[in-house]
C-alpha cells in the first residue's frame, strides 16, 4: 500500500495543473472547486489507507522508503526523490491531507464569486503538493525544495489579492498594499532559508550525504554530545525553523500574512506551513539531541516567542490579527516541548492545534464573510443568534485553545507544560503556565466581542449563517478539537497514550542521548495538571469580568504599557531601521551605483569605446588615394625582404 | 680593343638619365619621349647581353607601340603641364626619393653579389640562344602552351579596350 | 675590364627599378604613373635577360617576351580606363579620384 505513497502527492500536482492550466477555460467554480477538493480527498484516502495498513504490522516494519527517481548525482552527492514513510512523516501526511481537504472544501464556499477562483484552487493544491513533498522527504535537499515551495506559495496566496490596502510594518501607513505584505513574508522566510541550507551544507560536509536515515545513523555513530559542529548545524537549522514557524527573531511575517483570504490563513498559516519548522526539528531530534545546548536555545526562544506573542495579541482589534498572534504563541509552545526533549509532545501539540486552530480561522472567516469583509471586533457583537453554528464551533475551539480539558488542546499543552516542569526548567514552566492564562484570556476576549453582547454594527451589515459547504468543516474540525486529545491522554490519567507509542521508533534514538528524565511523581503530574486548568478558567473569567461591561470595549487605555502592546513592541520598526533601511540604501549606493553603473557598465562602455577609438584610427588606412595603398604596398615590401634577408 | 664595356658604361649612364628625366618632367609629352629614349638605351644593352631577338621586339612593341599609345592617349585627353604642385611637395619628393633609395638599397643587400660561375661572363651558346630561331623554336616547343594563354589575354585586352573606351558603354 | 659582371647589370637594373618606384610613389598625373610602373617591369625584364645571358637558359628570354606581352596588354586596358575617368571627371589627377575611401 505504501507504494501508493507517489499518488498522494500527484494527486494534488494533477489539480494545480488542471486548474492552473485550464482553470480559466473551464470558467465553472463547481469543476475547478471540485478538482481542487477532490484530488485533495482522495489524497487523504490513500494516506489513510496506508495508515491503517501501518497499524496493522509490527512497529519494525512501518518504515519503508519509496524511491521516484535519482534527482541529483553529481559526484559524491547522490540525492534521490525518494519518500519515507514512517509513523512521523504519516502523521504529518494525514494533517496535511486531512486538514487541507476540509478547508478546500470550506473555500469552495468563501471563495464563491470571486473572479479568479480557479487560480485559488491551483495555488492551494500547488501548496499541498509541496508541503507534502516536505513531510514526506527522506532527505534534507527534499526536504528543503518543499520547504522552499510552501514559501512560495505563501506569496503566491498572501499576495493573492495582490491591490488589496493592507497596513503592514516598515511602510508608511495607507501606503502598503497585500503585495507587501506577501513580499514581507518571503523576504523573512529567505533569511530563515539563509540558515537551513547553510545547515545542510554542513551535514553534507561532516557526513557525506543528506538522507535523513544515513546522517542520523552516522552521526549517532560518530559525534560525541556537545560537538561544536553539530552545534552550529542544529543552531542553523533551528534559524531556518524560526523563518518559517515565525519564532523570535523572524515571526512579523506571520501577522501581516493575515492580508491574503482566510482559507489561505487557516491552511498555511495556522494548520501546515508553519509547522513545517516543528516537524523538521522532530525529524532532526537526533541531531538536537546531540547537542543539548541548541536545545536550550530552542526551548528558550519558543517559550520567549509565547510569551511575547500572547502579549501582543491581547490588545489586538482585528479579529485574524488576534489569531495570528495566537499561531505564533502557540507554535513557541511546541518548539518549548522540542527543546526539553519531548518531541512526541511537540508534534502531540501540532495535530491538536491545527484542529482548533484552523477551526478558529475558519471561524473567523465565516464571521468575516458575514460582515462583509469587516474585521474590526470592535464593531462586531452579537453574532451567536445570527451565526449559531459558527459561534458554537468558535466557542468549542477557544475552550479548546485554552486547554480545558478533556478538550484537545488540554492534552497536548498540559503534556509539553509538564514535560518542561519535569526536564528541569521550572522558570520556563511558569513562563509558559502564565502565557496559557493569557491564551485564555484573549480567546474569550475574542468571542464575547465577536459574538456576545449587543451588536455594535450599524444596519448596513446583514449577517447570518454561512452555506453547509462552510459550516459543515467548522463541525468536523469542532468534533476533532473536542476527541483529537484522546489519541495521547498520559498514563497518569489512565491512558495508554497511544501517539508516544505510535512515534516511540521515529524519536527512540534520539531519546537514548537525553539526559535522563527526573522522575517526577505523579502527584505533582496531577498538581500541575490543575493548575494548568486553574489558569484558563481564570483567563476566561477575568475576560468575562472585563468584556461584558459594554463600555469597556473599544475604550483604549492611555498607558504607556498599552501603546507598546498595540505598536507590537515597535518590533517592525526596530528592524525596518536597523535592518531593511541600510540594506535598500546600501544596495542603492553602494552596489547599484557605485559598483553596477559605474564599474561594470563602465568596463562594458569602455571596451565599447575603446574599440571605437581604435577603429577611428585603423579606418585612416582606407584612404581614397591609389599612392597611399602604394606606399603601404613599398613598406610592406622593405619589411618583409629585410626580415628574409636578415635571415 | 673591347668596346663593350664603354659602351655598357654610356648606354648605362644615358638610361639613368633619362629614367630620372622622366621621373620629373612636367610635361607628360617629355616623360614619354624620354622613356623612348631609355627604351632605347635598354635595347642596345640587350644586344650587348646577345639577346638580339628581344632588343629589335623591345623596340617595336615598346618604344613602338607602347610608348605611341600612350602618346595617342596624351593627346587625346589633351593634357597640359600638371598644375602646380599643393603644399607638402618637398615633403613628398623627399619621402619619395626616400624610399626609392631604400628599395635600391634592400635590393643590393638582398642580392649578395653573386661570385662564381656568374664571374665567367657571358655564356657561350648566349648567342646563339639570342637568335629568332632559337627563340622561336624554344617558344613553340617548351612554352607553346603559355603562346596560346597569351593570345587569348591579348583578345580579352582589346576587347576589353574597346568597351572601356567607347563613349557610352554598350 | 674585358668582361662585363652579371652584377653591374642587377645594379643598373636595380637603379631602374628604385626610380620607377620613386616616381609611382610620386607623380600625381595617372598617365606618368603608369610609364613608371613600365620603367619598372622593363627593369626587370633587363634582370631577366641578364641572367639568361649568363646562365645560358632560354627560359628568361621567353619569360621576357611574355612579360612584353602582358605589359602591352595591362598598358592598353589601363590607358582606356583612364580615358573613362577622364570622361567622367575631367582629371587624370590620381589625388581626385579618391570616392572609395572611410
Amino acid at each position: 500500500m505504501y507504494l501508493f505513497a507517489p499518488y498522494i502527492v500527484a494527486l494534488p500536482l494533477a489539480g494545480f495543473l488542471l486548474n492552473g492550466l485550464f482553470g480559466k477555460k473551464f470558467a465553472s467554480e463547481k469543476i475547478s472547486g471540485a478538482i481542487g477538493a477532490g484530488v485533495i480527498g482522495i489524497a487523504f484516502a490513500l494516506a489513510a489507507a496506508i495508515f491503517a495498513e501501518m497499524l496493522a504490522s509490527p512497529p519494525e516494519s512501518r518504515s519503508h522508503v519509496v524511491s521516484l527517481f535519482s534527482w541529483i548525482a553529481a559526484g559524491s552527492l547522490t540525492v534521490d526523490w525518494a519518500y519515507q514513510i514512517d509513523q512521523l512523516s504519516i502523521l504529518m501526511t494525514l494533517i496535511v491531507t486531512g486538514v487541507g481537504f476540509l478547508i478546500h472544501l470550506y473555500s469552495i464556499g468563501y471563495m464563491h464569486g470571486d473572479p479568479a477562483f480557479w487560480r485559488f484552487f491551483a495555488y492551494l493544491n500547488l501548496f499541498i503538493v509541496m508541503m507534502l513533498n516536505l513531510v514526506m522527504a527522506n532527505n534534507f535537499v527534499l526536504m528543503f525544495l518543499g520547504w522552499e515551495g510552501v514559501g512560495l506559495c505563501s506569496y503566491l496566496l498572501i499576495g493573492f489579492w495582490h491591490d488589496r490596502k493592507f497596513d503592514t510594518g516598515g511602510y508608511a501607513p495607507g501606503t502598503a498594499t497585500t503585495a507587501d505584505a506577501a513580499k514581507k513574508a518571503f523576504i523573512v522566510n529567505r533569511i530563515g532559508d539563509f540558515g537551513f541550507l547553510i545547515a545542510i551544507f554542513m551535514i553534507f560536509q561532516q557526513f557525506s550525504s543528506v538522507r535523513f536515515d544515513e546522517v542520523f545513523l552516522k552521526a549517532s555513530a560518530v559525534t560525541v554530545q556537545g560537538d561544536k559542529t553539530m552545534f552550529w548545524i542544529t543552531l542553523l537549522l533551528f534559524l531556518g525553523a524560526t523563518g518559517k514557524s515565525a519564532q523570535i527573531p523572524l515571526y512579523i511575517w506571520l501577522p501581516d500574512a493575515m492580508a491574503g483570504p482566510t482559507p489561505v490563513s487557516a491552511l498555511i498559516h495556522a494548520a501546515t506551513m508553519v509547522t513545517a519548522g516543528v516537524y523538521m526539528v522532530a525529524r532532526c531530534a537526533l541531531l538536537y539531541a546531540l547537542s543539548p545546548a541548541t536545545m536550550s536555545i530552542v526551548a528558550i526562544i519558543g517559550t520567549a516567542t509565547a510569551f511575547f506573542a500572547a502579549t501582543m495579541g491581547l490588545v489586538q482589534n482585528d479579529i485574524k490579527k488576534v489569531l495570528a498572534y495566537s499561531t505564533v504563541s502557540q507554535l513557541g509552545y511546541m518548539f518549548m516541548g522540542l527543546g526539553v526533549g519531548a518531541f512526541t509532545a511537540g508534534i502531540f501539540h501540532v495535530m491538536t492545534h491545527a484542529f482548533f486552530k484552523a477551526l478558529l480561522f475558519l471561524g473567523a472567516g465565516s464571521v468575516i464573510h458575514a460582515m462583509h469583509d469587516e474585521q474590526d471586533i470592535t464593531a462586531m457583537g452579537g453574532l451567536k443568534t445570527t451565526m449559531p453554528t459558527t459561534y458554537k464551533t468558535f466557542f468549542v475551539a477557544a475552550l479548546a485553545i485554552s486547554g480545558i480539558p478533556p478538550l484537545a488542546g488540554f492534552f497536548s499543552k498540559d503534556e509539553i507544560l509538564f514535560r518542561t516542569f519535569a526536564e528541569g526548567s521550572i522558570l520556563l514552566w511558569l513562563v509558559g503556565w502564565v502565557t496559557a492564562g493569557m491564551t485564555a484570556f484573549y480567546m474569550f476576549r475574542l468571542v464575547i466581542l465577536t459574538f456576545e453582547g449587543t451588536p455594535r454594527w450599524g444596519h448596513d451589515k446583514h449577517p447570518h449563517e454561512s452555506p453547509v459547504l462552510m459550516t459543515l468543516p467548522l463541525v468536523i474540525l469542532g468534533v476533532l478539537s473536542v476527541i483529537g486529545g484522546f489519541t495521547g491522554v498520559p498514563q497518569a490519567l489512565g491512558g495508554s497514550n497511544a501517539l508516544e507509542r505510535w512515534l516511540e521508533p521515529v524519536f527512540a534514538k534520539a531519546t537514548e542521548h537525553l539526559t535522563r528524565i527526573h522522575e517526577t511523581s505523579v502527584t505533582m503530574e496531577y498538581f500541575l495538571m490543575i493548575l494548568s486548568v486553574v489558569a484558563g478558567v481564570a483567563g476566561i473569567f477575568v475576560a468575562r469580568g472585563v468584556f461584558s461591561k459594554p463600555e469597556r470595549i473599544g475604550r483604549v487605555p492611555a498607558s504607556a504599557w498599552y501603546r507598546l502592546l498595540w505598536r507590537k513592541y515597535y518590533v517592525d520598526e526596530v528592524y525596518d531601521a536597523a535592518v531593511v533601511t541600510p540594506v535598500v540604501r546600501g544596495s542603492e549606493k553602494l552596489l547599484w551605483r557605485g559598483f553596477d553603473v559605474n564599474v561594470i557598465d563602465g568596463i562594458v562602455n569602455g571596451t565599447a569605446k575603446l574599440i571605437d577609438l581604435g577603429s577611428q584610427q585603423i579606418r585612416k588606412l582606407q584612404a581614397g588615394v591609389v599612392q597611399v595603398y602604394a606606399v603601404t604596398f613599398v613598406l610592406g615590401i622593405l619589411i618583409i625582404l629585410g626580415i628574409l634577408i636578415l635571415k | 680593343m673591347n668596346l663593350e664595356p664603354i659602351v655598357f658604361i654610356v648606354t648605362g649612364l644615358v638610361a639613368l638619365v633619362s629614367a630620372i628625366l622622366m621621373v620629373t618632367r612636367r610635361n607628360p609629352v617629355k616623360s614619354v619621349l624620354f622613356l623612348i629614349v631609355n627604351f632605347f638605351c635598354l635595347a642596345v644593352i640587350y644586344l650587348l647581353l646577345r639577346a638580339q631577338f628581344i632588343a629589335i621586339i623591345e623596340i617595336l612593341v615598346y618604344a613602338g607601340a607602347i610608348m605611341v599609345l600612350f602618346l595617342f592617349v596624351i593627346m587625346l585627353l589633351n593634357m597640359g603641364t600638371e598644375e602646380t604642385r599643393r603644399e607638402g611637395k618637398q615633403r613628398r619628393g623627399l619621402f619619395a626619393a626616400f624610399l626609392g633609395t631604400a628599395v635600391f638599397v634592400e635590393i643590393l643587400v638582398g642580392l649578395r653579389l653573386p661570385t662564381g660561375e656568374a664571374e665567367s661572363g657571358i655564356s657561350t651558346s648566349a648567342g646563339q640562344m639570342g637568335t629568332v630561331e632559337s627563340i622561336g623554336k624554344t617558344l613553340y616547343t617548351g612554352y607553346i602552351f603559355p603562346f596560346e594563354v597569351t593570345s587569348l589575354l591579348l583578345l580579352a585586352a582589346m576587347v576589353g579596350v574597346i568597351v572601356l573606351a567607347r563613349r557610352k558603354i554598350l | 675590364m674585358d668582361q662585363i659582371p652579371l652584377s653591374y647589370y642587377l645594379i643598373l637594373s636595380a637603379a631602374l627599378f628604385s626610380i620607377g618606384v620613386a616616381g609611382v610613389l610620386t607623380r600625381r598625373n595617372a598617365i606618368i604613373v603608369f610609364m613608371c610602373i613600365e620603367l619598372m617591369l622593363n627593369s626587370v625584364n633587363l634582370t631577366l635577360i641578364a641572367f639568361s645571358s649568363f646562365f645560358g637558359n632560354p627560359a628568361g628570354q621567353v619569360l621576357v617576351f611574355f612579360v612584353m606581352a602582358v605589359a602591352a596588354a595591362e598598358a592598353a586596358v589601363g590607358l582606356a580606363i583612364i580615358i573613362a575617368i577622364f570622361r567622367n571627371k575631367q582629371t587624370v589627377d590620381i589625388q581626385d579620384i579618391n570616392i572609395l575611401k572611410w
